[in-house]
């Protein structure tokens, strides 16, 4: 909604490939500024290798990855979090033996220490609940309150470009609609975003666009109220 | 832990929440969290004199915990005039810097290290060529400490900037490697290239006492006895790494280590510079490391290869472990603990009261007072003295080996267990192996069955530790070693002050 022109994120011509095994297969994809973009696909269709490319855990032979129009395809992961990029992994991955208040410290690791009040701040007014259970370890906080601490960490950094790896995992159908809440007031206020997601119904009713990944390719691309109207697509991932 | 840093990020926040929370007591208030509201309901604390007991001592600070155990420590000298005290209370003054520098690079950064006591014995070394007759370089203490802690935290950098990506097992390999080529190199670094460097077996003699302000401070008293002020240095040292990486675990970096360990991807992608955390961690604890080296060199003024071999990388390890890896109090714990059972374990006297009281611990507190306590204890004296005088009488050879010291004890062990004045040869291997096996078909065992073999088999315990073990302390401290592992992985997998594991699901 808030989306312009400039894209934020740009993936052009990926090839990734692990060993012989050619995962992406020249793979285009776009996140405009402010925008909020969701990548579908089933199991196995290239979702998580392409976060990874987009974070340099892997590196593609071939093609470009392009933070705000600067090549980063050569960037290490920590350069690439501090030109405004965070993930909200799978499963989370809190650091469960420690508090609320230092995971979520660890998400500003990069930021310098005197900003660290008032990204504190800006994610206490978004999660109050945080707040109130600071000193709480966050390994024993329940599955829909980890996400809200995983999501606070990777805000933390005061992210332009935010990856979101299947939010919805593991939560109570009420936490998904919950949690998807969040992430369209999150994408509200200016973050670009990512979300990688299974569940298409859901994703697509917050979001702009879509992408809809089948091994490695994109094979299907649009506005997402186009994308829900798909008879293709409402086949095999809706299934009816 | 972090409550100074947690206030002072919480303040501004505190009016606001108030405001919104403030909307009376019997509403239920916006944005109020009750599991945060009843939190205090659900804590479950232990009732009676204990229970106040235990409230207090949380409230204890630090440093408070800190000055009494040196204090107290402090006192030994004083308390026992013996040489022999003296020099044990160095020697785990040495484990209690060993261990905190472990765990730093264990506990804290999660690395596996077993090359941790090349680097003890490099700052040895690196003390001893600075310092000695062996080169002539007599170089005074306030110059060759910093200069040997500058050594170790580089050779630990150096070894794990190869090692850097590599994790667990991978890197344990590498740096056990390490310490093999350590002690080859110094075993055989008497003719390296033509010259002689470490001394090999014979290692470095002359080492220079420590020198403070121009005054040396001599190894040994008149008469032979170990001067207890090295005692009192190393545990000055010993209080200011303390001090000093209680800091450091507070600090970002700290926190940084932690979360390493606990997910290094989740820590990557947060942006941390994970390889070079992981060296600083590697760097942290050779220096450590190596600044204990210095002070074994100064106090015996010479230096083996093999007093940095793998029994003190276990012993080390083990202490660790116990005490609760990653934990500052719980690692001087474990230091202290083992430090002192190693020692107690040399003397057969009392070793002996030790097992019989381990013994009789266990079985305590794996019946409580119940009336399979009272079987198994009756069950254990009567089948005793009935095999006692069996043995007895039929030939008096059978029971008369005994001739141990213990007081009390050694009186009731030489009337109960059956110990031949001549043990055949086959009898150690066989009633060893036996125990082991019998003690593993007990864990297999349920109810009644399990009782009624557990009486044969702590007889057969204290068989083998009458006629087996304690004529051997040697190899009895390290299979004691590994008794308590196995008892910390079963019943305190965490050790005794350890963090708490959250595990994420």
């Amino acid at each position: 909604m808030s989306a312009n022109g400039t894209p934020m994120l740009e993936l052009e011509g990926i090839n990734t490939y692990y060993g012989q095994i050619h995962i992406l297969q020249d793979e285009n994809i776009v996140v405009n500024e402010g925008e909020l973009v969701c990548l579908l696909g089933g199991n196995a269709s290239g979702k998580s290798t392409t976060l990874k490319t987009i974070l340099g855990l892997v590196r593609p032979r071939t093609g470009t990855v392009r933070l705000a129009g600067e090549d980063v395809t050569q960037l290490p992961t920590a350069h690439r979090i501090k030109r405004g990029l965070a993930i909200v992994p799978e499963n989370r991955r809190l650091f469960g033996p420690m508090t609320v208040l230092e995971n979520l410290e660890m998400g500003a690791y990069l930021r310098p220490k005197a900003d660290l009040k008032a990204e504190f701040e800006r994610v206490y007014e978004l999660f109050p609940l945080l707040y109130e259970r600071r000193t709480q370890l966050a390994g024993t906080m329940s599955g829909g309150e980890q996400q809200m601490v995983a999501m606070g960490r990777a805000l933390m950094s005061q992210p332009k470009m935010l990856l979101m790896d299947e939010p919805s995992m593991g939560l109570a159908p009420i936490l998904v609609e919950k949690s998807f809440e969040i992430i369209k007031h999150v994408n509200e206020s200016g973050v670009g975003m990512l979300v990688v997601e299974q569940n298409a119904n859901v994703s697509l009713s917050i979001a702009d666009r879509g992408y809809v990944l089948s091994t490695g390719r994109v094979v299907l691309e649009g506005k997402a109220a186009d994308l829900l109207q798909n008879e293709e697509l409402r086949k095999a991932y809706l299934g009816r | 832990m972090s409550g100074g840093y947690d206030d002072e990020l919480s303040r501004p926040l505190e009016g606001a929440l108030e405001a919104s929370t403030s909307e009376g007591p019997t509403s239920p208030a916006v944005g109020r969290d009750e599991w945060v509201a009843r939190h205090g309901d659900n804590r479950t604390r232990r009732g009676g004199l204990l229970g106040t007991v235990e409230a207090r001592l949380r409230v204890v600070p630090w440093w408070a915990w800190l000055a009494t155990f040196v204090a107290l420590f402090c006192l030994l000298p004083v308390a026992s005039d013996s040489g022999y005290v003296r020099r044990v209370a160095f020697d785990i003054a040495i484990y209690m810097l060993l261990a905190l520098g472990l765990n730093v690079v264990v506990g804290w950064g999660g690395l596996l290290d077993l090359g941790y006591i090349a680097f003890f014995g490099i700052g040895a070394y690196a003390y001893a060529f600075l310092s000695s007759d062996h080169y002539g370089i007599h170089l005074p203490s306030f110059v060759s400490i910093p200069l040997v802690v500058v050594i170790g935290a580089t050779t630990g950098f150096l070894v794990g900037l190869p090692s850097r990506r590599l994790t667990g097992d991978y890197l344990a390999i590498v740096t056990l490697f390490f310490l093999l080529l350590f002690l080859t190199v110094t075993t055989n670094g008497d003719d390296l290239f033509g010259h002689n460097v470490t001394g090999g077996a014979n290692g470095l003699l002359n080492a220079d006492p420590l020198s403070l302000f121009g005054h040396e401070l001599p190894p040994t008293l008149e008469g032979g006895l170990f001067n207890p002020a090295y005692m009192y240095v190393v545990l000055a040292v010993f209080v200011v790494v303390y001090v000093a990486l209680r800091f450091v675990n507070l600090s970002r970096t700290g926190r940084a280590w932690r979360s390493l360990r606990e997910d290094p991807l989740a820590a990557e992608v947060m942006g941390m510079p994970v390889n070079s955390l992981k060296l600083m961690s590697f760097a942290f604890g050779a220096a450590i490391a190596a600044l204990s080296g210095t002070f074994v060199t100064m106090l015996s003024a010479s230096v083996f290869p093999l007093s940095f071999s793998f029994p003190l990388l276990i012993i080390i390890y083990t202490m660790v472990i116990l005490g609760g890896s990653g934990s500052q109090p719980g690692v001087v714990l474990g230091a202290v603990l083992i430090g002192t059972l190693l020692e107690l374990l040399r003397d057969p006297g009392d070793s002996r009261v030790l097992f019989y009281a381990a013994i009789v611990l266990g079985v305590l507190g794996a019946f409580r007072f119940s009336v399979k306590l009272a079987v198994v204890v009756a069950g254990t004296f009567v089948f005793g003295f009935v095999a006692h005088s069996i043995a007895g009488a039929s030939d008096n050879a059978w029971v008369n080996g005994s001739g141990g010291e213990g007081g009390g004890v050694a009186d009731f062990a030489a009337n109960w267990v059956i110990v031949p004045v001549h043990v055949a040869a086959w009898v150690a291997p066989v009633s060893y192996v036996s125990l082991v096996a019998l003690a593993l078909v007990l864990t297999l065992l349920h109810g009644w069955a399990r009782i009624a073999l557990l009486i044969p088999v702590l007889y057969l315990a204290a068989f083998v530790w009458e006629n087996v073990m304690i004529a051997q302390p040697e190899p009895t401290r390290y299979i004691i070693l590994g008794v308590i592992l196995i008892a910390l992985m079963i019943f305190r997998p965490t050790g005794l002050l350890g963090e708490k594991r959250v595990e994420i699901i």
